[in-house]
């Protein structure tokens, strides 16, 4: 019994000192620590890691910022907008306005349009044949790049290796698909494009100039693989109701700000530069006799003067002028217009 | 020789002939995973050095009149990773307060190096290494400036390897040979390259 006891003093005092000494080590540096953290504590808005989390940490810099750690810093100290972020989109804003405690301002979802309509294995002429290495960057850099126009679609996909949501495709011609289900409007391939041929577009315009070349009319032509040349006639421009298209430097160009959707450029350009995605689908207004109070808001509001009738009377749309650009439906008070 | 002699001894060693990552081959996890770009690289480096320079001092002080003084050797490198991981820490936050520019630039790297094994290697090889004559231990100044060079070494090495792989990326290379493939024989023969300084008498 006796010796046991000696025994375990003296195993107590060979072990008790190292662990007496790490311990002390320990519990002074976790001290140290502890002062420290309290003396040199830097506050950061927990708002910030908030935001981080609903960011969808894709760091794909549309918002102008380096990533998404920068953008929510910004956000909290920099009093940055909060519906920068085009691949969260509407929710994702909707989510940092209510961390941030304001309103998140409307969001106007783009897509990226090519405005090429070159590009492909059966639509492009060629000046020389390049052997280089494959991106659009290295092969505009070598002679003007290997394709006749100068200004068009190189066909080496950078804009599709840049894509980071999947949203361009290739289809059987070459050809690059971009899906407006998946474009987050991020801008990665505007950027990667070294003929600046993509641009973010409003969803919700579907017409399009699908060239972007600034050679002049005959020259565009001679050089164009798709024979859809923009020529700078500018018949889109006297066509347009609203005064939304402007030649500039032999190219047409639409300010989508204007832009109503009504398709009219497109029916008139003689090399079919403009491509309207809506063609075919559009309808008729009607004005529902019942409803019409005969305000003549509707009639002020359309382009091309296709709703005739007295002030407090009856008003009817002329089928054979209306253009489908709906402009007239939001602006009846009585919700009496639709279109059939 | 004088003291100056002995430091420029003590810096060629610690550069060269006994460099940490290439002769020594500690500390290699940072050489392969930043040394992607030279900016980085350069950070990474920076703050080795720093860290390596405060760790060699503070671990001498701790080996001499903890260690030593109580016969517990056998505990160094719980006691050495304890301080290093406190002091990273400590001077972490200082940083951060103080520096916060540099706090944002040296970024990841700072908690990373608490884990650097050549952080712990120069702290622990202090303990044991000798001046040129063989025979005199490293005294407090050895130390510090023996981490100081140490650091200097393992950034000198860093930047190389990171202008040749920045070179490399836009080089071809077959394609089951790119990445850690290439940078691993890189690794190897710049580990020859400077074999070649051992047989330097200085």
């Amino acid at each position: 019994m006796i010796f046991i006891l000696l025994e375990t003093a003296s195993i107590l005092s060979t072990i008790g000192l190292p662990v007496l000494i790490i311990g002390a080590l320990g519990l002074i540096f976790g001290l140290i620590l502890a002062i420290a953290s309290k003396l040199f504590e830097v506050k950061i808005d927990p708002r910030v890691e908030e935001i981080l989390s609903v960011l969808p940490g894709a760091n794909c810099g549309a918002c102008g910022k380096a990533g998404c750690a920068g953008y929510a810093a910004m956000i909290v100290n920099g009093g940055e907008a909060v519906n920068k972020c085009a691949p969260g989109g509407p929710d994702v804003a909707a989510q940092i306005a209510q961390i941030m405690g304001i309103e998140a301002g409307a969001m106007n979802r783009k897509v990226a349009v090519i405005h090429c309509s070159s590009g492909g294995y059966k639509n492009t002429n060629w000046k020389y044949s390049y052997d280089g290495v494959q991106t659009c960057k290295s092969a505009n850099s070598l002679a003007g790049g290997p394709n006749s126009c100068a200004w068009g679609c190189l066909g080496l996909n950078d804009c599709l290796a840049a894509c980071q949501f999947d949203a361009i495709s290739i289809d059987t011609n070459g050809m690059r698909l971009i899906d407006f289900d998946k474009c987050t409007a991020c801008g990665a391939c505007v950027k990667a494009c070294p003929r600046d041929l993509i641009d973010l577009v409003p969803l919700t315009r579907n017409v399009y100039i699908k060239c972007s070349s600034q050679d002049k009319g005959g020259e565009a032509r001679a050089v164009c693989g798709s024979t859809h040349p923009c020529i700078g006639c500018g018949l889109c421009s006297k066509e347009c109701p609203v005064d939304a298209i402007t030649i500039e430097n032999n190219l047409a160009h639409i300010d989508y700000d204007k832009c109503i959707n009504c398709g009219l450029c497109a029916t008139v350009c003689p090399t079919k530069a403009i491509l309207d995605l809506l063609v075919g689908t559009r309808q008729k207004a009607e004005i529902d006799p019942e409803s019409c109070i005969g305000c003549t808001i509707c009639a002020k509001v359309c382009p091309v003067s296709a709703i005739s009738g007295e002030i407090k009377k009856l008003h009817t749309v002329d089928k054979s002028k209306c253009i489908g650009c709906e402009q007239c439906v939001p602006k009846c008070p009585k919700k009496a217009i639709e279109m059939v | 020789m004088g003291y100056l002699g002995e430091i420029f001894v003590m810096a060629m060693t610690a550069i060269f002939i006994q460099n940490f990552v290439l002769a020594r081959f500690l500390g290699l996890c940072p050489y392969l995973g930043v040394s992607k770009k030279l900016d980085s690289a350069l950070g990474m480096g920076l703050a080795v050095i720093f860290v390596m320079t405060l760790a060699s001092a503070i671990t001498f002080l701790i080996n001499k009149y903890l260690l030593i003084r109580y016969d517990l050797l056998y505990l160094q490198t719980i006691a050495f990773i304890l301080t290093i991981a406190a002091l990273v820490q400590f001077v972490e936050m200082v940083i951060q307060k103080n520096a916060p520019a540099l706090y944002n630039s040296l970024g990841v790297f700072l908690p990373l190096i608490t884990t650097n094994c050549a952080v712990l290697g120069v702290a622990i090889l202090n303990t044991t290494a000798f001046r040129s004559d063989g025979v005199t231990a490293y005294n407090f100044l050895d130390s510090v400036l023996n981490g100081f060079f140490s650091g200097v070494g393992f950034t000198v090495v860093l930047l190389a390897m990171a202008g040749l792989r920045m070179r490399l990326e836009k080089s071809e290379i077959p394609k089951s040979m790119q990445g850690m493939p290439i940078a691993l024989i890189i690794a190897g023969i710049m580990a020859l390259a400077f074999y070649g300084f051992m047989g330097w008498k200085i």
